[in-house]
């Protein structure tokens, strides 16, 4: 299925074939290999490159040069710093809703639910069928929903629960809200997948050890799904960060909710802007890489990779 | 385990989690039956037409895009499934140079957001001076599906028994018998797997794509340009019918995967 993309068991530490080597390793590899770095490395660099560009003297809109003008960095920091705050902050504020929401989710499925396969299989079914439906339709729905209009928007400001003059679209709440909605399949998944190979045995042992039901949480389930836990908010925490479709004006954001994604977009597909554009992405890039390596070191999951 | 409100709250709350998760795929379908004008917000009654006539809006501009989509998904997912299959057999069975440097090179697409990958290519087009249509989607699918396909199919690979291809090798099949009669079809299940992965994330696919596009529509696409003038209901047509096609084929391939287990349970 599907869900072997997600699954953490990818890299066998016992490998049960005594590799060789052959040439015919150099013809499988090299189309494959050939084509991302086409496709993949060399448009970073070009983006690197492009990221530095000058203006052209006298050029139109969207003529740039070659060159090194490093304060293209300077400017698109003090310019734009509210966004790449904005980014990160609503990224990591969707990855935690989202691991608050699947993690008990994905306990259930994957080891309470164990003696009926058939309920495990369809509510497994359920966790993925968002991905059956165009996401930008999904995001729509909820904008509806919430929407000045709506009945819960209505039925809210006739409980005085929100004020009269206030809206629920365009805020920080509904990005939030409509990052957490859009990654909880990629958090659900990977859970799942550590949470249904634990063994039960390990958590009758703790119990045998007079310890509370907290404890045993504490103690041996979160270690022991740690591989899932960082895969999950791996997934959900990178396309979240550079994501624009929900911070979108015409989606659920407003002007006060731009992300980096959002910007990057306005000025490489409308202001024609690419060395902003450029520089935007690289340090979007830095920044989560570097998130990733610390964040994978210190929670001990380098064999992920 | 012991109070009953224990008990019960865990499976409650997963139920309201799948739940919301519904939520918005529910109101898509039900918005599909709109008897709508323009666009798709208000409900102003039942009715089956727009299923029944879903390209005689806008000149069937959403029936063109949803062809792109389905084209595009098509091209991309055979490119990326073969150089994908190959990668990973590579992987697991043979040694070579530059192993690191390649495990890196597959996993980095997967941890670089979107929006870095789509304009990054944009600006190498930009530079090479290739105009942006349908075979630039292609190749910027093509790119992102990979290390998916890569990653499915090595799971297949590692968990494949190699004595029945020694076995194979011992009654005398040639290299490529072995594998086309032997290693191929084990493998196939893997290989599907990975193709339909490609196939969904290409088809849903609206970041790379709105970088790399240029004047070609694709269906994401169009529900993201239309948003803002209202969406007509064709669109929630189209996307509820492929949402109930692959429902069917995910219920009825996990279904079956159940029996077998059970089947398998029974014999032990």
């Amino acid at each position: 299925m599907a869900f072997a993309a997600f699954s953490t068991t990818t890299t066998p530490s016992t490998d049960p074939v005594a590799r060789r080597r052959s040439p015919v390793a150099l013809f499988l590899l090299l189309p494959g290999i050939l084509y991302l770095m086409l496709f993949f490395l060399t448009p970073l660099v070009s983006l690197l490159l492009t990221s530095f560009q000058a203006p052209r003297e006298f050029g139109d809109i969207g003529q740039y040069d070659y060159a090194f003008r490093w304060q293209n960095y300077v400017e698109v920091v003090t310019t734009y710093w509210p966004h790449i705050v904005r980014s990160f902050s609503y990224a990591l504020a969707a990855t935690f809703f989202a691991l608050l929401i699947s993690y008990p989710l994905a306990y259930f499925i994957g080891v309470k639910a164990r003696s009926w396969p058939l309920l495990q299989s369809l509510m497994l079914v359920l966790v993925i069928a968002p991905f059956f439906i165009s996401f930008l339709l999904r995001t729509l729905a909820w904008k509806q929903l919430f929407s000045d209009e709506s009945f819960v928007v209505q039925s809210l400001k006739a409980l005085s629960l929100l004020g009269p003059e206030a809206h629920v679209t365009g805020t920080a709440f509904s990005v939030i809200f409509g990052l957490t909605y859009n990654f909880i399949p990629f958090m659900t998944l990977p859970l799942y997948t550590t949470l249904e190979r634990l063994d039960v045995r390990y958590l009758e042992a703790g119990n045998d050890l007079y310890a509370s039901p907290f404890q045993v949480f504490r103690k041996v389930t979160i270690p022991l799904s740690m591989p899932g836990i960082v895969a999950g908010t791996l997934l959900t925490f990178i396309p979240a960060a550079g994501d624009y479709i929900n911070a979108s004006r015409d989606f659920l954001g407003g002007t006060g909710t731009q992300m980096m994604g959002n910007v990057i977009e306005a000025n490489f597909l409308v202001l024609q802007n690419y060395p902003t554009a450029a520089a935007l992405s690289i340090i979007l890039m830095t920044v989560i890489l570097v998130i990733v390596s610390i964040y994978v070191k210190r929670s001990g999951t380098e064999e992920l990779l | 385990m012991k109070l009953s409100l224990g008990k019960w709250l865990l499976p409650v709350y997963s139920g309201l989690a799948l739940l919301f998760l519904m939520i918005p795929i529910g109101y898509t379908f039900v918005y599909s039956f709109n008897d709508s004008l323009k666009s798709n917000i208000t409900w102003r009654g039942f009715t089956f037409d727009k299923w029944l006539g879903i390209c005689n809006v806008q000149n069937g501009a959403v029936c063109q895009a949803f062809g792109n989509s389905l084209f595009i998904g098509a091209v991309a997912t055979v490119v990326a499934t073969t150089l994908g299959t190959m990668i990973a057999i590579a992987i697991v069975r043979y040694r070579f140079k530059f192993r690191s440097q390649t495990s890196l090179l597959l996993f980095l697409p997967m941890a670089t957001p979107e929006v870095v990958l789509g304009a990054g290519l944009a600006a190498q087009f930009l530079s090479v001076g290739v105009p942006k249509d349908m075979l630039t989607i292609i190749l910027a699918h093509t790119m992102f599906c990979i290390s998916f396909v890569v990653v499915t199919v090595k799971a297949r690979v590692s968990s494949l028994d190699p004595a029945l291809e020694e076995a194979g090798r011992d009654l005398y099949g040639s290299a490529w018998q072995v594998f086309a009669r032997i290693t191929f079809p084990l493998l196939l299940p893997g290989i599907l797997a990975a193709a339909l992965l490609s196939f969904a994330l290409s088809f849903d696919d609206f970041i790379i794509t709105n970088f790399n596009s240029g004047a070609v529509t694709t269906f994401p696409k169009y529900i993201y340009i239309s948003a803002a003038r209202g969406i007509p209901a064709e669109a929630n047509v189209l996307a509820s019918a492929v949402f109930i096609l692959a429902l069917v084929v995910v219920v009825t391939v996990q279904v079956s995967g159940a029996a077998k287990a059970r089947r398998l349970a029974k014999l032990k």
